[in-house]
């Protein structure tokens, strides 16, 4: 039952997000990518870790996907564009792919395979997690909170750039 | 095997319930709108006009269908549905009575009792907007398409706030269920309700309740002197009735919330008085009878409102909820945590 949630969940992924980057229209890559989401949310729920799986959604789904489709409302980007690309960067892009497949192969060669790896019952529950962050991780947690406050700033900043010349 | 038909007789009960409380809502709305405005109201169906429900979702099947030529036409579709699922789904995590024991064992008269209550909430909350948004984006007109950019923008100014005056109800609970939020309520009396202990945080969920569902004050998405429609101007038929249907259950919903996070759910004063002289089954229906109570009072209450305040203007609306609500909720947050180390 368990394996047979996760190929279905891990197909849909998959698929979905095959579809995001080939479809033409920017609205339906949007669409598919919340499908995404929501696989990727039911494989965090397989593994026992339902407040991850509501926190992807509460934040990808509800609030950054939500900014995307706004941007693209904005700026009507929703007709199909076709990309024209010179010869060079056709050729170049390929070769950059097959690097960094190359690159995958050989990391995923040299690991080992451990057996199978139950998770525990309590991984993801926002208790386990609350404890492990404010313990374990207390100071990278905080310097990664300041990380995003200075992006915050930053953003900010840019956007009053006329303002401060003045 | 009992225990799943009794929940999926309570989904059953939930998903009716929800219908037939937003089909009467239309109606209240209707007749409260004449009462502040000294008219008499939907008088011709029925007895006071009491089928009047029943002869507009009539009507709304009648109607003819249009989708207009140049609109988007599987999103077309898309916009309502998601917008009806994701308002029934909320309800299944509030609590509507206390535990029963039921075939020889306890059973929560709830249809999920996950402990991450409040953020499916949320979660499903935030979800809602697509339906609005992929609505006014497909119907290919100017009009529904600043409806549905409003509507963005206004969910996500108002999820923070909102969000942030939930954080300050988990702190005093220390636990994430709602089911739990609201045994917590109960006290020696059934009295000990988060609205004493949070009142700056209950105006703020409230105002912010009302963001979410879009209503009068903050119905901009759909403001009909500037937006013909907002972001249903395309939509007939019971494409429309569904926009405007998910809205009421959406209010039935949010009045639970608040009755559950803030008014003590299904606790009431001299309820353990009350559990000590009745069965277990008619005490559970006697709550579920008093949660009901507090459920309508709310959507009379969103109603009231909606007669009285005028629509705020764009800029206002984002005023209040990034210069206002958002650094009051967080001095709320503050406060809050500072009383639970004072008492520590």
């Amino acid at each position: 039952m368990a394996a047979a949630l996760f190929y279905a969940l891990s197909l849909i992924c998959i698929v979905s997000s095959l579809i995001m980057i080939f479809h033409k229209n920017t609205m339906y890559s949007v669409l598919f990518l919340l499908v995404t989401f929501f696989s990727v949310a039911g494989l965090y729920v397989t593994l026992n870790a339902q407040f991850l799986a509501i926190v992807h959604i509460i934040v990808y789904a509800g609030a950054i996907m939500v900014l995307f489709l706004y941007v693209i409302m904005f700026l009507n980007m929703s007709h199909i564009i076709n990309f024209q690309k010179s010869k060079a960067i056709k050729i170049a892009a390929t070769a950059t792919g097959l690097m960094f497949l190359l690159v995958i192969i050989a990391a995923l060669s040299s690991a080992t395979y451990n057996g199978n790896v139950t998770a525990g019952h309590e991984i993801g529950l926002a208790s386990t997690l609350g404890h492990i962050i404010f313990n374990e991780f207390l100071i990278p947690f905080e310097v990664s909170s300041i990380l995003f406050l200075s992006a915050m700033v930053g953003v900010v900043i840019f956007n009053k750039k006329d303002l401060i010349d003045e | 095997m009992e225990l799943i038909i009794f929940k999926v007789g309570l989904i059953v009960t939930l998903f009716l319930l929800s219908l037939l409380i937003a089909a009467y809502s239309t109606y209240a709305e209707r007749k409260v709108a004449a009462f502040m405005q000294d008219r008499i109201g939907p008088n011709r169906a029925g007895p006071m006009g009491i089928l009047q429900p029943l002869a507009d979702g009539l009507k709304m099947f009648m109607k003819e269908e249009i989708i207009p030529q140049e609109a988007n036409r599987y999103l077309f579709i898309l916009g309502p549905a998601i917008s009806m699922a994701t308002a029934l789904m909320t309800s299944a995590v509030i609590p509507w009575g206390p535990d029963l024991n039921l075939f020889g064992q306890t059973v929560s008269l709830q249809v999920a009792d996950i402990n991450i209550g409040i953020l499916y909430v949320m979660g499903v909350v935030s979800l809602g907007i697509y339906g609005i948004m992929i609505g006014g984006w497909a119907s290919n007109n100017k009009y529904s398409l600043l409806g549905s950019i409003r509507a963005s923008t206004q969910m996500i100014s108002y999820e923070l706030a909102m969000g942030m005056s939930i954080v300050a109800v988990i702190m005093t609970t220390g636990s994430l269920s709602i089911g739990h939020m609201v045994s917590s309520q109960a006290g020696s009396t059934g009295m000990a309700w988060n609205v004493f202990y949070q009142p700056l945080g209950f105006i703020i969920f409230l105002i912010c309740a009302f963001a979410e569902t879009n209503r009068t004050p903050f119905d901009l998405p759909e403001c009909e002197t500037e937006l013909v429609g907002g972001y249903h101007t395309e939509y007939s038929s019971m494409k429309l009735g569904f926009y405007l249907f998910s809205e009421y259950v959406n209010m039935f919903i949010s009045s639970a919330i608040i009755a559950s996070l803030y008014f003590g759910g299904y606790n009431f004063p001299f309820m353990n008085i009350v559990q000590e002289n009745t069965g277990e089954i008619m005490f559970a229906i006697i709550c579920a009878v008093v949660f009901l109570i507090k459920i309508l009072f709310f959507i009379f209450f969103f109603m009231w409102v909606r007669w009285t305040i005028p629509r705020f203007r764009f800029d206002q609306l984002m005023n209040l909820g990034w210069k206002i609500l958002l650094p009051l909720s967080i001095l709320n947050m503050l406060i809050t945590g500072f009383f639970i180390l004072y008492n520590n």
